[in-house]
């Protein structure tokens, strides 16, 4: 598949060097095709991994990272940016999606993207508010935030409102912003993984797993079987663990205190087998580049699978019960809706897509480690609303366990860590965090050392969506619609 | 029709005791400890292992500065530190702690909670503790939406720069008398990412603490402990 798309490239741009490495079509391109090229690869339905710039002493790039959603394969573009000049043609007008990247790359490389509708102030406040665009009677602009609520996170939504409706939220991100890809910068590959392990907490497998590959694919290193399928293991260990959170999240926002008080009790439950197996109950300390930390016992993960299965019975039942409540159901029915051409349109990734309709799950559409041999199935739902989103998370749990039973059924013997030689070098690496696709980028000089880390969490994506959910709401479902999102601040502000 | 007072009523009573001395591993990770090795060597080896500088070796000792753990498991191991396995990991800062608040505090407070750029997981503990297993209403301890109504602010992460003014003026709104709690390994020191440009080392940079709960994250029966201390329930040598 990829060969043959990449004739198309040649064929169609013979200036330009096309070249194949791996699974990775490679260009240096010029400013002037980007549009063109990009407009090509959009048309075959790639989607935007990430965007890359990078500063040296003497030369600044970006990378354009994109990947089929068809078959297995990317495609880096490189541009050259003339580092006094500072500029670039802006991609919206092609992938809405870029419009976030754009206005990071500005606020911290100074690159001004042309004919972008809305730069500067994003990362780095500078205390300019967004503009008040409803004019009516009445209308005025309500703050939430950063400190709100109980145990919220820090973020400022702005919500226009006419009385009681909401007529749209504008969110303010960053003020957690702590600079990991800048801190990571000269560190060495073993500490970044620790930053990666707590860009999200709650997600520590999910993007730490996308580090590594990274790092792997810088390094060339082949990870061994056994390790592969038990990295698997604890992403869905990981997994069940984070839909719960968000079920009782959901809960919580309704009020319903049986039913969150129920759901907190099986996600403590889950966080105490994840300590009992891996020693640190949000899986902290797992995962090691070429490989895992320790190995694991037969018997450990055994014991470890059957408690998870056994809660399998109150997630059902709680299941059950939430969706036999008429007064629950009807606060989070038709709330917060996104549409399957909105979810298209941002490239919104994870359970928040998967409820639209879309199907986009990176363990299927680009396979890595185990998955590629495991069959299940992507649970998707078409409402798009703030209950879709709920099935969703519930399926992809049952999903989650058959997952890690046949795993197991399946796990060979073997050493559970490769040789890493480090050397000069850069890799992309993505995978599958429970919040949706967490695509990573390093690059390493001579000694190992990191010279640039790129860091795309899911949430970051799925935050570019946020206004779409919450256009037109009754002014007391606005936690409801947060809840349902299952955004994170902290994946975002990295 | 669901009826979930009676659902609620069947499940029975899912809370638990609190543990005296040590924990089981479920609960918590533990922390390491100051050991003394064979060799200086090793010391030295672990001191290089450690990635946030929480180790120095002092000839075999190897010393643990508590504050700055970030549970990355590296000094784990036969020949590493040793590691406790309590959860009386509370402790007050270097500098300018209060103590205790009055003894009319004792039966109840109210818990302002700030997210200074935690990464999500010291935030999930938090509302663990919430949850029937640690069951935090039955010591009469209360998270509340506002720091007016907070006797006690309880921090987590590790200050970010464009949190520093929320951060202060939340500690301003509470009224006298007030105290705070740093929580987690960020708070207390900068953990893995401070002290930075956009980072602090630890939130006594900002405001002043009280009470210090190291860990990465600090398990809710850590934290339960440190509320506990605050509000004058036990003290440190009662347990």
């Amino acid at each position: 598949m990829l060969t043959e798309f990449t004739e198309v490239l040649r064929s169609t741009w013979p200036a330009v060097e096309w070249r194949i490495i791996g699974q990775t079509v490679c260009a240096d391109i010029d400013e002037r095709y980007l549009d063109a090229v990009m407009k090509h690869l959009r048309a075959q339905h790639w989607r935007i991994g990430t965007i890359v710039a990078q500063e040296s002493a003497h030369a600044l790039d970006v990378r354009y990272f994109l990947y089929a959603t068809e078959h297995p394969g990317w495609a880096e573009l490189r541009v050259a940016v003339d580092p006094v000049e500072r500029t670039l043609p802006s991609l919206t007008n092609v992938a809405i999606a870029a419009d976030w990247f754009e206005r990071e790359i500005e606020d911290l490389f100074s690159i001004r993207f042309l004919d972008h509708p809305r730069l500067g102030d994003f990362v780095r406040h500078d205390d300019r508010r967004p503009k008040r665009v409803l004019e009516e009677d009445g209308a005025f602009m309500m703050t939430v935030g950063p400190v709100y609520a109980g145990e919220a996170e820090s973020a400022l939504f702005l919500l226009e409102t006419v009385g009681e409706d909401v007529v749209r939220a504008v969110p303010r991100l960053f003020f957690k912003y702590r600079a990991i890809e800048k801190i990571a910068e000269g560190r060495s590959a073993q500490d970044v993984l620790l930053l990666a392990e707590r860009c999200s907490g709650t997600s520590a497998i999910g993007n730490g797993l996308a580090y590594c590959h990274a790092m792997e694919a810088a390094l060339d290193v082949r990870v061994p079987r056994r390790a592969c399928v038990l990295r698997a293991f604890f992403a869905e260990l990981e997994r069940l663990r984070h839909h719960m959170t968000s079920i009782r999240e959901i809960c919580a926002s309704t009020a319903l205190t049986v039913a969150e008080s129920q759901a907190i009790w099986i996600e403590e439950q889950l966080l105490r087998i994840s300590g009992i197996l891996a020693g640190h109950r949000y899986l902290f300390g797992v995962l090691a580049i070429g490989g895992l930390m320790h190995d694991y016992e037969r018997d450990e993960l055994r014991t470890a699978l059957a408690a998870a299965q056994e809660l399998e019975h109150d997630v059902v039942a709680l299941r059950a019960a939430l969706e036999t409540s008429s007064s629950f159901l009807d606060r989070i029915e038709q709330v917060g809706i996104v549409s399957e051409r909105a979810a298209q349109t941002f490239e919104i990734v994870g359970p928040f897509a998967r409820a639209s309709g879309v199907a986009a799950d990176m363990r299927v559409v680009q396979p890595y480690g185990a998955y590629a041999d495991v069959g299940f199935e992507v649970p998707t739902e078409k409402d798009g609303d703030g209950y879709a989103r709920l099935r969703v998370l519930f399926s992809e749990m049952t999903q989650s366990l058959r997952i890690m039973r046949s795993l197991l059924d399946g796990l060979p013997d073997g050493p559970v860590a490769a040789e890493v030689h480090t050397r000069a070098g850069s890799g992309m690496g993505w995978s599958e965090a429970p919040r949706g696709a967490s695509v990573q980028w390093v690059a390493l000089d001579d000694d190992g050392a990191i010279v640039r880390y790129r860091l795309t969490p899911p949430s970051f994506r799925n935050w570019h969506g946020f206004h779409v959910a919450t256009e037109n709401f009754a002014f007391q479902d606005f936690p409801i619609v947060l809840a349902t999102l299952d955004l994170s601040v902290a994946e975002n502000d990295r | 029709m669901m009826n979930w007072f009676l659902r609620g009523l069947f499940a029975g009573v899912r809370t638990e005791g609190l543990p005296e001395g040590n924990v089981a591993r479920s609960l918590s990770p533990g922390l390491p400890q100051s050991t003394e090795h064979a060799t200086p060597a090793r010391a030295r080896e672990l001191e290089a292992a450690c990635p946030t500088g929480a180790i120095v070796a002092a000839a075999a000792l190897a010393r643990v500065d508590e504050d700055r753990c970030v549970h990355c498991m590296r000094c784990k191991g036969a020949d590493g530190q040793t590691w406790r396995r309590d959860a009386d990991w509370t402790h007050p800062p270097a500098q300018n702690a209060q103590g205790a608040l009055e003894r009319r505090f004792m039966r109840s407070i109210h818990v302002r909670v700030v997210d200074a750029g935690d990464c999500g997981s010291c935030l999930n503990e938090l509302a663990q503790m919430n949850g029937p297993s640690y069951n935090l209403h039955r010591f009469g301890i209360f998270i509340t939406p506002t720091p007016r109504q907070a006797d006690v602010l309880l921090v987590v992460g590790p200050g970010t720069r464009q949190m520093h003014d929320a951060l202060k003026a939340a500690y301003e709104a509470m009224p006298e008398p007030k105290r705070v709690v740093a929580v987690g390994a960020c708070a207390a020191s900068g953990g893995i990412f401070g002290p930075s440009p956009m980072s602090s080392g630890g939130i006594a940079e900002l405001i002043p603490v009280d009470l210090v709960v190291p860990g990465c994250p600090p398990p809710p029966l850590a934290i339960v402990d440190a509320l506990r201390l605050v509000c004058g329930q036990i003290t440190r040598d009662s347990r």
